[in-house]
This record gives C-alpha cells, structure tokens and sequence, in this order.
C-alpha cells in the first residue's frame, strides 16, 4: 500500500500541487481520525479528515463531509478494514468510504474527495 | 419519454395496486411509463380490513399506499375518473373526463361489484352495499338514525358486514337463503357453531329465508318479507349476496368473456387481446372466478412479469381461507365438503368452549383433502401444508384435531416434509425454499427473515409457520450457521467474552492478534470495547480503547444529526434539587442549548458542538453533577415515583431505592442499553414493566419484573420474583445483570436475550435465583468489581489536558465547523434545514 505516497510524490513532481502542512505525525492518534482545515478563510476553505493507521503506518485524507448526513462528521468515524481495504464508517448512519479512493462502498454513485499525503521529516502534509 | 412503454392500468384497487408495485420493483421499471385509473376519490386501500373502518380505523389507517408512493415512482393516477371505452384497434382507453390516453399494455384491474338481488324494493333509501369506504360512509351516516340493521347474505363477506352493523350499536340480523352460515366454505356441522357463537354475540341469525319483498315498516323504516310468511323491521338493509365480476369495459370492447361473466384469461393473464391483461375478481381463469385477495396478488405478479418478458404462470390457487369473524377463528381448507368420492371425515366437537373441527381425509387415512375449523384455528397452517403438499397422515389422524391434554405437545407436522415448493406464504406467494434461500443467505432472526421475503407481511397467519421454518432451518445447518460477529472475528460476542475474561486480554490489539484478522471495523470494535469496559472497566479513552468507541463514546454525548452532541447529566431517580435545575437552565442558556426533559426523568441538552462539551461539562461537574452515560450501551436511567414518602398510597420507599439501583450500576457497559425503574405502589406510575429491570414495592417488599421494553417493539417485563426483600433484590439484580452482559448478543435487548434462551423465565429463575449453573458467586464478584472501580468518564476527562485536545474542531485550527447552523423555533434553536442552510459543498 504505498501506492499513495509513491502518488503524492508523483504529484509533486508533476503538477506541483500546494502542500498545506497540518500537523507532526505524532499529534495522530492512531487508528482514529481527526479533521483538519485546509486553507482555512479563504474560498477553498475545505475539511478534511485524517486518519493514521497501524495497518500499513499510513496517514490518508478523505473530505470529512459525509455526503448522506450533510455533516462534517467523517474524521469521528471508526475506522475499519474490509477484506483488504481500508474505509472509514460514518458515524451516523454508518455507510463506509474507501480511504484511499473516496469510493462509498454502499452506494457506487457516490464518492467523498481524497487528498495525497506526504510525510516530510515527522510533518504531515496535505495537498489539495 | 416517447420510447417508454405505456402500461396502463384500469381500476385501483388491492389488486391494482400490487400490479404497480411489481412493476415499480421489476427491474426494467425505468423503461416504462405507467399509468392508472382510479374511479373511488381514494387510492387502494386494504378491502379485506374494511369492517376495521367500525372500530377505529380511519381510511387513511386501511390505505395500502405511502403518501407520495405512486408520485415518487413517476405513476400517473387519474383520481375521481373513469374509463369509459377502450379502442383496441387504436389501442387508446377513452376517460369520463374525455382524456383520450395510449396505452401498449392495458390491464383490467377492475375487480367485481355486489350482487343485489332483484327483490322488489331492494333500490329503496336505507339499503346499501358492503364495498367501498364510501360505502361505509353512507352506512355511518344512515346508523344515526337507526336501531337495527339487517344483512342479507351469511357469507363471508355477509358476516363481516354484520360484525360493523355490531360495532355500529345496531339490533343486528343475518339472513341468509341456505340453510348455514358461510355455506361455501363450512359445513352442517362448522355452520351450526358458528351460528351459536355469533348468536352468543348478541347476533340474530336466520336461516333458509327467501326474501320476497321489502316494504315500508311499522316500527322500522324496513319490512322484509319472507317466502313462509314471516316479516322483520329493519331501519337499514345492507346486501351481501355475492359478487360479480366487473367486466362491463371488457363486455363492450368485444374481449372474449364467460357464460355468466368475467374475462377470460390465460396463464399469463392475458385476455383473448394479447396486449389487454385482466387480473383479480375480474379475471376468469379456467371457468372460475377467485375472489380472495391472495389469487389477485398471483395474477398481479405473473401480468407484470409477462410485461417484463420474465416466466411465470397462474396455474390456478388454492381457496382455503382462515379469518376471524366478529373475533371467532373460522378455517376451510381443501374439501371441506368431503364430496371427493369415500372421503371419511373426523370430527371433534367441544360444547363447552365452542370448537369444532372436522377433517376430511382420502378413504386408506394416508392423506388429508380437507378440514373445517371454528372456534380454534390455530392448527390452520400445519393443516393446510398437509393437504398441499400431500404429506402422509400419521397412523391416528384424528390426532391432529384431538386436545393434546397430556403435555406432549401437539401431533404437529414436521416443517422438515415440506417439500421446497410448498407455498407458505399466500398472500406474498412465498415458497420454503425461498425462505430457506433466505435463512442461509444470512437472515437467521424471524424479523429479518419477514423483511428478506415479505413472508408473513401481509395478513400474518403464516407467521408461526415461517418460524418452524426458520428453526428447522437453523438446527438442519447446525453449527454452520455464521453467528460471527464481524469478518474479523470467526466468534459470537459471548465467545469473545469469555476469551477477554479467560485470557485476560486486556486490548483489542491484543484479541485480534490472538483470535481475528484484519483491523476491525465499527461492528467488532465497539463490540469489544464493551466487553473489556465490562470486565476491567478501564477508562473508556485510554490511548488503546479511544479508537474503539463509537463516536458518542469517543467524545461522551449523543451526535446528532448534524455533527454536534447533546449532553444528558445524570440526575438519578429523577430526584434533582432546585440550585441544581437553576445549574443546568443556566448551563442550557449560557451555550444556547436546546433543552428537553427525557422520558428517564433526566434533561437533555443539545446543540453542544464538539468543542464545547468539556466546558459545559466542566461547569456541571464543578456544580456537582457527573456523567449520564446516556451516550453508551450501559444502565441509562432508573425512573421512580415520589413513593410511600410523599404519596397517599405508596407502600415503600421507591425514590431511594431507585438511588441505590443507579448509582449501583451506573456506568456498567452492556451489550445494549439497560433501563430500570421502581414504582411505590402497584399503581405503577414509575412504568417499571416497561423496562429491564422493573421493580413494584409491594406490602410486604419488591416485586421483579425482567426482560421488558419500549421502543420499536414495546414488551412487558415479566415477574421474576415476589415480596423480595432489598438485599434479595439487589443480590438477583447483580447476577442477572451480569449474567446478561455476559451471554448476550450485541445490541440485544434484555427481552430478546431471554426469549431466545431455552426455556425463557423458567431457566432464567433457575440460573439466577436457584444457581443451576454454581456460577451465582462469579457473578456477584464480577459485578463488584465493575462497581469498584466506577469513575466519571467526564470528570477523568476533563482532569487531562491531553485528553481535552481531542475535542478541538480541528487539529490545526479552533474555528468553529460553519456547516453547524442553527435557527429559531418555539423560543430555543434547531439544527437548520437545508432550504435554510447556505448550500454546503464537499
């Protein structure tokens, strides 16, 4: 699973995008998520959740907007594995996201954004 | 929409009606467009139910249709219209109202009409028919002005009209041309029981009367007279001797009809025009005609799926019918009338409680052609899937209609013989194999096994059926029924108990090394959480049980619907002084709070958001309160009455014990919630029947009721035990409790837990108050220990500096979620619709 990094870096390399940096690795708890702001006050305003995970020690960003409730609710989800992938469940009402691609696995036509991550000497960096 | 086929649909009624609803469920729906009349100014409603219109169910209670179903689905409804011709060479359907419409497929859902007799005086005011909730208005209004009412016709539908001629608190008569009561379905012997029991009913029932003439009365509005002479006065005259297909649109358009009515079909419903269907009373399928709603939902399907190019046929259905009459069980299976030739009869008659039941079987005794059941239908299902599916008869048939007095149980059948395609299900035409398709495709509970089929939905009679069925089913797969609680775990949640308790696995880290796969998921997580808060009741947001909780347990509220929390302080019997009501008002104002009294005696406070609530909970823990746990699966509130201290009647002390009972276990996490209350007298005001542990004082001490609920299916508690006193009580209360903790199913009530138990209460009294399984010690200790080591989460929280980081909004900012938006109603806020919201993107 190190797709996602070798695709941030690929990002980087390419498009340049503008990496906001959010906090030190070891402010993530582990296994749970929490919500950060990406350029907070200005109209790309944008929530995100976070989520660092013991199961490949890998940090993803997903929207914390849960598209059912229309509440920023996705970064106090529970944080699960099915078969070999790995989602968050809403916690309202439960329907689950794939971290790394967004896709909700209830619902085909739906899907949250993603964000690449990059972790740069214990920061962790979000593009997007 | 031009490409779309048009189906069009004439009549709505309950067969109407199940047509749209296959199709809207066919899934090529999209490629039709659908349209139906609807002469009656009310969409379908249940027919069957109709004489529920005279006991308190209004018409909006009998329609069988959600508000918005037919709109949502994009189904046209001509309300109040009528067709009036069909152009089958244009293939156009022309209305009342001179609508012209096309249509590709027509189907005639058109139903039947009553017979009335052409006795002269039959079209005078004051008589009516039994059809149509309008009908019953005009009934309504007409019972104003009347004492007494007569039904002409003793059929099945003749005895429901009395029963509301009954309910409407007329002098009621039923007169009927044959010699019996629903001459059809019963025989001599049924009908003579029948007759006694509604006559017992205060019904005035006559017999072999030939109406000759209605008149003016006397005393009455009415005079009937009758072929020997004899008169009744009657104010209102209801007709119910028959139907009669409505087959007048299909009459004019030249579509191929029987010799006395209805149209022909095919086993596809298709009438003698390929493209015109007809399905239900109007229908005539190989001569007969079905006037059962069951026959109308088979040929609604089996129209739809020809529409839909898909197989299915109507090959006939059986008439067998049970229905409760003025609330007497009436039953006819098969042969009723034993007129197969040497049929031999049984017959069990019982004076005393009224029963009759007679059945009918072929001349070796090996298989049963028909029964008649009055007075006690309860053997109906078990009868009729012998007689369906020609199962052998057991060397003594009379034994299955014989009381079974000597405790072994009824002769019932095996649901094991039922072949798989023996239709247990009716109204929803669902087979056993389809039911077993379900059970092994993960439907093992009753309740998940209705909503996977439908079976038992509709009328309900098959329902004990459907759960012989199950079972059977279960047992058959013996331990491969997957009772695993998650991917992640090959266990149940008792199994996961007890490894935690034996082990001593004191993470969830370290259970899923040991006994899972994978990382978990929301299921198995919180699941696991409990079960350790259970046993070692560590802090809940312990660094390696924080990412466990569920998000109410992770952050100590209840979310809401939009992301923010309420916050319930416990205030424990509903006992609260008033400086502390004065702390939570102000609390509730200073955070502008939406404030609501629970029905656990308690306060709620919402609209918290997340970085908020450990100031609020800050302030009411500095003015004495502590966590409710009202966010976790744990004892939530014990309700009390004020008791023998204030109330004139009270026996005991009720508020203090209630006390004792929640500051005992609060705090004790549960595989689901657990809800108590003590009531001071037998007047019950603390409503503790209604909950997990109930306990009503008594003169001489406590009463216990267990295992009760209210909610989405309310059950009364049950008594346990008597005249306890509080030492006993608490001594029960502490194994049971535990005991369930220990035993049950995630988010399994107390009530469920018992009542999937092996001999319900009688094994719970035996385990708890006889210690049958020397476990009683262990669990008092286990209970102690959970007691001990009680904290408030909330005052451990907000103690840690750490710990309250996890409540910023964000990690990298404290500004405030701006998607959390409130808005004004009845003097305090509510989360802002989304027409009230500025649009919100992801």
């Amino acid at each position: 699973m190190n797709d996602l990094t070798k695709k941030a870096q690929e990002d980087d390399v390419t498009t340049d995008p503008n990496w906001t940096g959010i906090c030190n690795l070891q402010d993530l708890p582990l296994n749970a998520g929490v919500a950060a702001l990406l350029h907070a006050d200005t109209d790309k305003e944008t929530q995100i959740a976070l989520f660092r995970t013991s199961a490949n020690d890998q940090v993803y960003a997903i929207s914390n907007f849960d598209p059912f409730s229309e509440a920023n609710v996705l970064a106090r989800g529970i944080l699960c594995s099915i078969g070999e992938q790995l989602a968050v469940a809403s916690p309202v009402l439960k329907e689950h996201f794939n971290l790394a691609t967004g896709q909700c696995f209830e619902d085909e036509s739906v899907s949250i954004a993603t964000f690449p991550v990059k972790i740069v000497d214990g920061n962790v960096l979000v593009a997007g | 929409m031009s490409n779309k086929q048009r189906v069009l649909v004439i009549g709505n009624g309950m067969v109407g009606h199940k047509f749209l609803e296959a199709m809207i469920n066919s899934p090529q729906y999209s490629a039709f467009e659908v349209t139906t009349f609807c002469e009656e100014s009310r969409i379908a409603y249940d027919r069957v139910h109709l004489s529920e219109f005279f006991c308190g169910r209004s018409a909006d209670d009998l329609s069988l249709v959600e508000p918005g179903y037919y709109e949502q689905h994009g189904i046209r409804v001509l309300l109040g219209d009528k067709a009036v011709s069909i152009d089958r060479s244009a293939k156009t359907v022309t209305s009342e109202k001179g609508e012209v419409l096309n249509y590709d497929k027509l189907v005639l859902a058109t139903g039947s009409f009553p017979f009335v007799p052409p006795i002269p005086g039959h079209d005078r005011d004051n008589c009516f028919v039994y059809r149509t909730i309008n009908d019953l208005e005009a009934m309504q209004a007409a019972a104003e002005h009347s004492k007494v009412g007569a039904v002409i016709g003793g059929g099945l539908l003749g005895l429901e009209a009395a029963k509301a001629l009954v309910d409407l608190g007329l002098e009621t008569h039923v007169i009927e041309f044959a010699p019996r009561l629903m001459a059809v379905q019963i025989d001599d012997g049924g009908g003579a029981m029948l007759r006694q029991k509604i006559e017992d009913l205060g019904v005035k029932v006559h017999l072999g009367m030939n109406t000759q003439n209605i008149g003016d009365g006397d005393t009455c509005f009415h005079k009937m007279s009758f072929a020997d002479g004899s008169e009744i006065e009657t104010d209102m005259l209801l007709f119910s001797a028959g139907i009669r297909p409505q087959d007048a649109l299909a009459r004019d358009s030249k579509l191929e009809l029987g010799e006395r009515g209805g149209i022909v079909v095919n086993d596809h419903c298709q009438t003698s025009d390929p493209d015109v269907y007809a399905i239900g009373e109007c229908a005539l399928w190989s001569g007969r005609i079905y006037g059962l709603v069951a026959p109308g939902y088979k040929m609604a399907q089996v129209a739809c799926d020809h529409i839909n190019a898909e197989d299915n046929a109507f090959t006939g259905a059986d008439m067998s019918t049970k229905l409760k009459l003025m609330g007497i069980d009436v039953a006819s299976i098969g042969d009723a009338h034993a007129n197969t030739p040497n049929a031999k009869e049984y017959t069990y008659v019982n004076g005393t409680e009224e029963i009759y039941k007679k059945i009918v079987v072929t001349e070796d005794n090996s298989r049963l052609l028909g029964a008649v059941l009055v007075g006690d239908a309860t053997d109906y299902g078990t009868l009729l899937q012998m007689s369906l599916n020609d199962i052998p008869l057991p060397e003594f048939p009379d034994a299955l209609i014989l009381p079974q007095r000597d405790g072994n149980g009824a002769t019932g059948l095996g649901v094991d013989m039922l072949p798989d395609g023996a239709q247990i299900c009716s109204c929803n035409d669902v087979t056993k194999g389809q039911l077993c398709q379900a059970v092994s495709d993960g439907a093992t509970v009753l309740a998940d096994l209705t909503l996977a089929t439908n079976a038992g939905t509709s009328c309900g009679g098959c329902k004990p059926l459907v759960g012989q069925v199950l079972n059977n089913e279960l047992e058959k797969m013996g331990l491969e029924v997957n009772t695993d609680i998650c991917e992640h775990f090959p266990h149940t949640r008792q199994e996961l108990y007890h490894l935690v308790r034996v082990k001593e696995i004191k993470t969830f880290s370290d259970l899923l090394a040991q006994h899972g796969s994978g990382y978990g998921c929301e299921i198995c997580k919180p699941t696991i959480a409990s079960i350790l808060a259970s046993c070692w009741n560590d802090y809940v947001l312990e660094p390696e049980h924080l990412a466990l909780q569920d998000t109410n347990d992770r952050y100590l509220g209840n979310m809401q619907k939009d992301g923010t929390y309420s916050v319930v302080p416990r205030i424990a019997g509903g006992e609260i002084t008033p400086d502390k009501l004065i702390v939570l008002g102000e609390v509730g104002k200073k955070y502008n709070l939406y404030t609501k009294v629970t029905g656990g005696q308690r306060i709620d406070l919402f609209g918290a958001r997340l970085e908020q609530l450990p100031q609020i909970w800050k302030e009411l823990i500095d003015a004495g309160f502590e966590t409710g746990h009202a966010y976790g699966k744990s004892l939530r509130t014990v309700k009390s009455c004020v008791g023998s201290t204030w109330c004139r009647y009270g026996q005991n002390d009720s508020v203090a014990l209630a006390l004792e009972i929640e500051h005992r276990y609060k705090g004790l996490r549960s595989p689901h919630k657990i809800k108590s209350a003590v009531s001071g007298c037998t007047r019950e005001c603390a409503e503790a029947q209604s909950k997990d542990v109930g306990v009503i004082a008594t003169e001489t001490g406590w009463n216990m009721y267990v295992c009760g609920n209210g909610g989405m299916r309310p059950r009364h508690a049950d008594l346990f035990a008597t005249d306890l006193d509080t030492e006993t009580l608490i001594k029960y209360t502490d194994r049971l409790l535990m005991f369930y903790v220990q035993t049950a199913d995630r988010l399994q009530r107390t009530s469920v837990w018992m009542d999937n138990m092996d001999g319900g209460i009688d094994y719970l009294r035996e385990v708890i108050i006889d210690d049958s399984l020397g476990i009683c010690e262990k669990l008092e200790a286990e209970m102690a220990k959970v007691i001990d080591t009680y904290q408030c989460e909330w005052k451990t929280t907000i103690d840690d500096e750490e710990k309250m980081l996890m409540f910023r909004p964000f990690i990298n900012s404290n500004k405030a979620d701006s998607n959390v938006v409130f808005v004004e109603e009845r003097g305090q806020i509510r989360p802002a619709r989304k027409d009230e919201r500025e649009p919100v993107t992801a």
